[in-house]
């Protein structure tokens, strides 16, 4: 039941800053934090009360699920409103309600214009989200996926800088076309299972399994996957997300950098791989060889810009090429390292919009050759700018780096020359996250500019938050590990059987396993 | 007749009634107000009939019409658009320099002729529906009639509709001359022995000529554009939903009886019809400035993805396109609801810039739009998300893959114009159209709670729609 109350609460307080706004403004401003910050603490609970790693409450077989919640939907279908959480989906709630809280403080003096409009839109965003994170009936998977888009068309389209409408725009034509074709493949699934079995249902539990020809099941992966694939970005598929990244709010573009992109990677542990092992591990090698152009082709892109957005619009790129290139490799290091890449991305890459933001704010511009020479006058800022900047290169001590060490260990036992090539991404990282510290603060000045102030109490609130998670995620991941572990056990154990590659014994798994700080 | 016959037909004589008395009261002289909220009581009470007679049906009146439960369901959709569509037109030919007295006959008639199509059963009540569906038309089409638009639209109606009536006389001919009968369960039993010999098939691809310009399907769809254009706001409402729903319906029912889709030249013929107007429709409505031809175009596509579901043919297809109707009924009728009510004395609010910055002038139309076209665009949360579901549902479900292909993408291009609407009532800049209206405060209130009703049905069947499809499998069963 508290699985309804996320979306519920999300989506009556965004209906209420909606109401507000016509009233205060900076009362539906606190209505909006008060709403995603109920839910955050309601999560945090929640995961103290439940302890993950462990089997608690189930009705189902495997042991992975924490708790859940059905009830009929549209029984004619078979399609029921079925809501579950296992540690993944809480992991990924967990981000959702933070990078959820730190968007409504960083909207706070950047959205001066119909803000009660504003603010429904983006606890929608949210609800959406966790919605998608969260639903366990196919159909209710799609309404959640096709439910965020729209607030985030409104947030790009009316709240975006210079080329909204037109980044807007193809971002909703992106994700939509990739959206039906997977209705498409959901509906496929839905009709070859009922044939088999009698039973037509959309739930997740029942399709499991199902009975496929390989040709079959090929073809309805691909569905699944496109639509992952754009919203992760896969490398030919990424074409929209600099655009939306840049010219979206602030908030926006943390929201898709550090949420929407995930919904891709979850989708595709959740569903296109469980859902349809065999023909997933027939393309696994193409997946990753994808994931390493995507990782290589998005550092060198993010090296090449002068907006500032844009560039951190690439990393995400060259970030997200890590993610599928540790699901497909398909053994437990890589995955573990992918769940902790979805989170220290969140933080990492949403940190450095925020600081994206904070800078066009007072200088008016995302131009790199107009920024340099700003230490002097935001010291603190530099500091934050600096630490994220090095996540994203992945210095051991921040999160980022388990996580990318993580995925190219597990990568590296399937497909030696993939990981090599991947590898490579690292040292592009360094150079690129190191360009953005020197061309911003560091390199003289281009022309003369006005003082301008270093961090607000707000914006340092924030930034410390997140300075704070990533290095707790850096030097204490067995949280994460444990509370994924499950999931990814379920996962793994798939293709122990099915495939037959070879792969590392599970004993060595637990002793690679990274323990700092063993209990 | 029998005193049962009348009790079944009670909503389709209220509505003759109320023409003939509207006249009389015009002969009266009562004012506009009057004779408006006279119509409407009537509509309402031909909409309330519908649920009595419910415990009656199926009920047969051989060998002309039959009142079984589809009938009754399209009828209710047809009543209801009538209703809201009256509603309507009150503020719009308020401040309008003609007469609106003699429009209210008019509205009546033609819904009856709607009505009828819908059930009939036989080639006579099918052709006295459909020009009394028609004829009614010509005259509410042109209504303005000194205008240009209004003018021209109305003569491009009359001959097409002329002469695609002509078409569908010669298709059932040619079927009468072959088989001797008119009625369609007399045909549907003689074709099940026959097989389709060239001169049925020729009979039945006229009648399908003849439809496809009732319906605007593509290659017959040329008229749509201007004619919605030239009809003032309401009318082309009318036209979008109850015309063609009246049409749909009885194609449906004469298909289903005869099982044509058991020819495969017939079914390839729907195929092609199906693709090209999903494809022809979308495509065109893309660079459309002007809103009543855009939404001319997307309704092309619409009847498109309604084919599909027809095409399907198994059990879902008959509740697939009922239920697609309803949400496309819904959404026009929103849509051309907020296009009436934007309309000044002189000028439609047809073009896309009249709608920018909507949303910060009124944002309950903005609002009542915006669900509408998104749920046109079929996104969740609206009713043609759960339609365009079932579609494809009912399609797959039968194999048919390259049309359910084709449906997805082209409503991908569909997006986008919705998009450019939705967009252009969201940006910032908007002209205040300062509109000095002269009508009661009442009407305003009354039309805007009758939009805003719709678009709360638009979203109650987009995130519940269990309960009434449960109701509307029912209904249609029987």
């Amino acid at each position: 039941m508290i699985l309804v109350w996320f979306i519920v609460i999300l989506l009556v307080g965004g209906l209420l800053a909606l109401l507000a706004g016509l009233v205060n403004r900076n009362l539906c401003r606190w209505i909006a934090l008060a709403t995603v910050l109920a839910n955050f603490v309601l999560v945090v609970a929640f995961w103290i009360s439940n302890p993950t790693g462990g089997s608690t409450i189930n009705n189902f077989d495997t042991n992975s699920w924490i708790t859940a919640y059905r009830s009929d939907w549209i029984p004619p279908f078979g399609i029921s409103f079925h809501l579950a959480l296992d540690g993944l989906s809480l992991l990924l709630l967990m981000l959702t309600f933070f990078l959820g809280a730190v968007s409504v403080l960083c909207s706070w003096e950047e959205i001066k214009e119909r803000i009660g409009f504003y603010y429904f839109n983006l606890l929608w965003i949210l609800a959406g989200i966790t919605g998608v994170f969260v639903a366990m009936d196919l159909f209710l998977f799609y309404f959640f996926w096709e439910l965020m888009l729209i607030p985030m068309y409104f947030l790009i389209g009316i709240w975006g800088s210079g080329n909204r409408v037109y980044a807007a725009i193809k971002f909703f034509i992106f994700t939509q076309a990739s959206g039906l074709l997977m209705l498409l493949a959901i509906l496929g699934l839905y009709f070859v299972h009922g044939q088999n079995t009698g039973n037509y249902t959309f739930g997740y539990f029942a399709l499991l399994g199902t009975d496929l020809s390989a040709n079959v099941a090929l073809w309805l992966m691909l569905g699944f996957m496109i639509a992952f694939a754009v919203k992760l970005p896969v490398f030919p598929f990424h074409t929209w997300l600099p655009d939306a990244h840049g010219e979206a709010p602030t908030a926006g573009s943390l929201i898709l950098a550090g949420l929407l992109l995930k919904t891709g990677a979850y989708g595709m542990m959740r569903f296109a791989v469980p859902l349809f092992p065999e023909a997933a591990a027939s393309i696994a090698e193409w997946a990753m060889l994808l994931g390493v152009i995507g990782i290589i082709y998005g550092a060198i892109q993010a090296y090449s810009q002068t907006d500032l957005k844009r560039l951190v619009a690439y990393t995400s790129v060259s970030h997200m090429g890590f993610v599928i290139l540790g699901v497909f490799a398909f053994n437990e290091l890589a995955v573990q390292g992918v769940v902790m890449q979805l989170l220290t991305h969140g933080i990492s890459t949403g940190a450095l919009f925020l600081i994206a933001g904070m800078l066009k704010e007072r200088l008016h511009t995302r131009d790199l050759d107009q920024m340099g020479g700003l230490w002097g006058q935001m010291p603190a800022m530099g500091g934050v700018t600096v630490l994220f900047a090095m996540a994203s290169l992945g210095l051991p001590g921040l999160g980022n780096f388990i996580a990318e060490f993580l995925i190219l260990m597990g990568s590296f036992d399937v497909n030696v020359w993939i990981t090599v090539a991947g590898t490579l991404g690292l040292i592009f990282s360094a150079i690129y996250s190191l360009r953005i510290v020197q061309k911003i603060f560091l390199e003289q000045p281009a022309r003369e500019r006005a003082q301008t102030r270093d961090l607000s109490i707000r914006e340092g609130i924030a930034l410390a938050v997140l300075s704070l998670s990533v290095a707790w995620l850096g030097v204490y991941p067995q949280a994460v590990i444990d509370a994924a572990k499950p999931m990814v056990d379920q996962f793994t154990s798939v293709f122990a059987s099915a495939d037959d590659r070879d792969r590392i014994p599970s004993e060595t798994v637990s002793e690679l396993k990274i323990h700092p700080l063993k209990k | 007749m029998l005193g049962q016959d009348f009790y079944v037909l009670s909503p389709l004589l209220i509505l003759a009634c109320a023409s003939v008395l509207i006249m009389l009261l015009i002969a009266m002289k009562a004012g506009h107000r009057m004779i408006e909220v006279f119509s409407l009581v009537f509509f309402a009470l031909a909409f309330g009939a519908l649920f009595i007679i419910g415990r009656a049906i199926p009920y047969a009146i051989p060998p002309l019409l039959i009142v079984d439960g589809f009938g009754v369901f399209i009828v209710g959709l047809i009543i209801f658009s009538g209703l809201v569509i009256n509603v309507l037109s009150y503020l719009y030919f308020a401040e309008k320099e003609e007469n609106p007295k003699e429009y209210y006959v008019l509205l009546q008639l033609a819904t009856l002729g709607a009505c009828v199509l819908a059930i009939s059963d036989h080639f006579i009540s099918l052709f006295l529906g459909l020009e009394l569906l028609s004829v009614g038309l010509y005259g509410l089409i042109a209504y303005l009639r000194a205008r240009h638009h209004p003018v021209e639209a109305g003569i491009k109606y009359l001959v097409l509709a002329a002469f695609s009536s002509a078409f569908l006389l010669f298709g059932m001919a040619l079927i009468y001359f072959q088989f001797g009968s008119m009625e369609f369960g007399v045909l549907a039993n003689k074709l099940q022995s026959a097989s389709f010999t060239p001169l049925v098939l020729t009979g039945l691809g006229m009648m399908l000529v003849g439809i496809g310009f009732k319906l605007a399907i593509v290659p017959f769809h040329l008229w749509a554009a201007d004619v919605y254009q030239g009809a003032p706001p309401p009318i082309t409402a009318f036209i979008a939903t109850a015309s063609k729903g009246g049409v749909l319906a009885m194609m449906l029912r004469f298909f289903t009886s005869v099982d044509g889709l058991r020819s495969d030249v017939i079914q390839i013929i729907f195929v092609v019809i199906a693709i090209a107007s999903m494809v022809m429709g979308n495509l065109l409505a893309l660079q459309q400035q002007n809103v009543k031809r855009l939404l001319a175009y997307s309704s092309v596509a619409h009847l498109g993805y309604m084919l599909v579901a027809f095409m399907s043919s198994g059990t879902h297809s008959t509740p697939a396109v009922s239920f697609y109707l309803l949400t496309y009924f819904l959404s026009t009728l929103a849509a051309f609801g907020v296009v009436s009510l934007l309309s000044g004395r002189d000028t439609d609010a047809e073009y896309i810039a009249d709608y920018r910055g909507l949303f910060w002038r009124r944002p309950l139309m903005a609002c009542i739009f915006t669900a509408a076209l998104l749920s046109l665009a079929g996104i969740p949360l609206t009713a043609g998300f759960i339609g365009k579901f079932y579609i494809l549902f009912s399609g797959l479900g039968q194999g048919l893959f390259i049309s359910c292909l084709v449906l997805v993408l082209s409503s991908v291009v569909g997006l986008y114009y919705y998009l450019r609407m939705i967009t252009a009532m969201f940006s910032a800049q908007g002209q205040t159209a300062a509109e000095g209206k002269r009508a009661h405060p009442l009407f305003y209130l009354f039309s805007s709670v009758t939009l805003s009703a719709v678009t709360v049905l638009i979203v109650w069947l987009g995130v519940n729609p269990s309960s009434f499809m449960g109701f509307m499998t029912g209904l249609i069963g029987k």
